[in-house]
């Protein structure tokens, strides 16, 4: 079943055609790999889907409906999250209250309960609490649970951005290079954590340069060359592919 | 949380002391229980404002403002003026308007409340010193429509100001004259002290259990990064709107009181000065700390009358050129300095901030 349809969206900047006609069709509980040379408008795909830009023409259709988002927090609503290519964690905040900011979507106390502590209000928190440490806990970072943020190390900072994605409960898991900057062992880590997620019955959309990593990981791969896809199959086929190696290594005449 | 719960016979030491605190004082002259209860104001609209730029990080330099309209709008509901100007008026209401404090305190906190969302709605898009410019304005406009509005009809009386404005009562007792039980008689600066220590407290808590919610980790979230905040499906703009709001209602309140508590409010005291005076409490004190934004008020709300004793030698060494006033701007601006090289996160910070591995207790 198709969890996400993109249909021949097209974006420009300007003089710049970033995107043209651009379709695909991610399908739920798999992962699926969004690659490209540099340019190829892999963020501005991306940056379509979460709401950042929206499309010049085209149509995307979540779960069978028309999906258009207005706004950043609606396209979180609807049940897409995401991570962010350079970390983006609310930075003097505990690692449990970055997660449990995540649950605000899927939580509702408002300004009375919190004032007056209503029997609601002390319900919701404790749910909350645990919540956000099980997600810790899942992403293998639950001892800095009460850690600033930014004092974690690199690689676990990124998993904290995974948890506090998770923790919004999207259908679609976005991920922005997550492994950028990573090495090896933490990319292990990494590949290990994204194997579960999906086993766990969600959906990963990954941006990734690394193709090794992504050849391994994804059930899917979308190849972006130009604003054009030009190539869309399984790992193994997208890898001998000649345009692929065209556009990545350049033609051999 | 815990750790509050454990710690409460230290809370009940310190509000004991600060009861009677005034009752020390008071021998030494109402002049010092009136300092007190002025410190305690200024903590109050040092809490609101600390909503604002501690919590959601919108650094509002016009909160005075806010303060302003608390203040003529008792000033307006509690004086004679109204009801002089308007013969009609004064018809309806033969014995005046005599608003009591159970309104008082929801209407101030409600229209100061409409006048910061109302302040929020055209900033929501900016950030850092653009917000700080437009507020800036803001809190000058309000002051030059309160100097102004008494062409063509008369409302806010220029800047003669307003005065005879009613004392506040509670349950038929005046806070204006002295409660004397037997032999001991309480001053009225007291009793006002012990209405605004009340008040403090209140906000207090209503702070605490804001920060400590889904609400305050929502204006957290914006403080430290507003495109994640709304990635997490965040309202920003209701969020921001509703912190304005909030902040800007404990500015109201406290701008009621103070216009019962001097019996006169004129424009000239909500100058911008006293805008940056409120935003270098929560910065001095601890940016975002509920401890340390009342240490900052208390701290910055005292000195002027510290100084009132050590500026005579002062002005006497330097021949007359340095006198308070400006010994008092010159340490501020010192004070601010030193906080800013020595010490970012203020006096106070919290405990997460303070601790280098950013591990709280």
């Amino acid at each position: 079943m198709s969890l996400l349809q993109i249909s021949q969206v097209s974006k420009r900047f300007g003089g710049l055609q970033a995107l043209e006609a651009v379709s695909l069709s991610i399908s739920a509980g798999q992962i699926h790999g969004l690659i490209g040379p540099n340019g190829a408008g892999k963020t501005t795909l991306f940056n379509l889907i979460t709401g950042l830009y929206s499309a010049d023409s085209g149509q995307f259709t979540l779960l069978g409906k028309s999906y258009r988002p207005q706004s950043i927090h609606e396209v979180t609503l609807s049940g897409i999250a995401r991570t962010f290519q350079n970390i983006r964690l609310f930075g003097e905040m505990s690692a449990l209250d970055n997660v449990r900011v995540g649950r605000h979507s899927r939580s509702s106390a408002g300004v009375l309960d919190a004032i007056w502590r209503t029997k609601y209000f002390h319900r919701e928190e404790e749910k909350l609490r645990e919540q956000a440490h099980a997600l810790l806990e899942y992403v293998g970072i639950g001892r800095y649970a009460l850690h600033r943020a930014n004092s974690l190390s690199y690689g676990d900072q990124r998993r904290l951005e995974i948890a506090r994605a998770l923790a919004t409960e999207p259908r679609l898991l976005a991920l922005d290079e997550p492994a950028a900057g990573m090495n090896a062992s933490e990319k292990n880590v990494l590949r290990d954590l994204i194997q579960r997620i999906r086993g766990d019955g969600r959906t990963v959309l990954l941006i990734e340069h690394d193709v090794k990593l992504v050849a391994g990981l994804c059930d899917r791969i979308t190849v972006l060359d130009n604003g054009r896809v030009i190539a869309e199959d399984v790992p193994d086929q997208v890898q001998r592919d000649p345009r692929v190696i065209e556009a990545y290594l350049g033609s051999s005449s | 949380m815990q750790a509050l719960k454990h710690r409460w016979p230290l809370f009940l030491v310190l509000a004991l002391a600060l009861v009677l605190l005034p009752l020390a004082v008071q021998g030494l002259g109402a002049g010092w229980v009136r300092i007190l209860a002025l410190a305690m104001l200024y903590v109050l609209l040092a809490l609101g404002l600390n909503i604002v730029v501690g919590y959601a990080g919108l650094l509002d330099l016009g909160f005075v403002a806010f303060y302003a309209v608390g203040a003529y709008m008792y000033a307006l509901m509690a004086s004679p003026h109204l009801t002089e100007t308007f013969a009609s008026l004064g018809q309806s209401f033969p014995q005046g308007l005599h608003t009591p404090i159970w309104l008082v305190i929801p209407l101030a906190a409600g229209l100061a409340a409409i006048a910061g969302a109302l302040l929020g709605l055209p900033v929501l898009k900016l950030r850092g010193d653009y917000l700080a410019i437009v507020t800036l304005g803001f809190g000058e406009i309000i002051r030059v429509f309160m100097n102004n509005l008494e062409h063509p009809v008369n409302i806010t009386n220029g800047p003669r100001g307003l005065d005879r404005i009613d004392p506040m009562s509670l349950w038929g007792l005046s806070l204006s004259k002295p409660l004397v039980i037997g032999d001991f008689k309480i001053a009225s600066v007291t009793l006002y002290y012990w209405l605004f220590l009340a008040l403090v407290v209140f906000s207090v808590i209503v702070c605490y259990r804001l920060e400590h919610s889904r609400i305050g980790r929502a204006w957290m979230a914006i403080r430290e990064d507003e495109l994640a905040a709304k990635a997490m499906g965040i309202n920003t703009r209701n969020m921001k709107l509703l912190a304005f709001a909030m902040g800007a209602s404990f500015g109201g309140v406290a701008g009621a009181m103070f216009a019962a508590f001097q019996g006169f409010v004129s424009p000239e005291s909500f100058s911008l000065m006293e805008s940056i005076m409120i935003v270098a409490m929560v910065v001095l004190g601890g940016i975002g700390n509920l401890p340390g934004v009342i240490l900052g008020a208390v701290m910055l709300a005292a000195l002027p009358e510290v100084l009132r004793y050590i500026a005579g030698d002062i002005q006497n060494l330097t021949g007359g050129r340095i006198d308070a006033a400006i010994l008092r701007q010159l340490l501020i601006a010192l004070a601010m300095i030193s906080i800013m090289l020595l010490r970012p996160q203020g006096l106070w910070p919290s405990a997460l901030a303070k601790s280098a591995h950013g591990r709280a207790q």
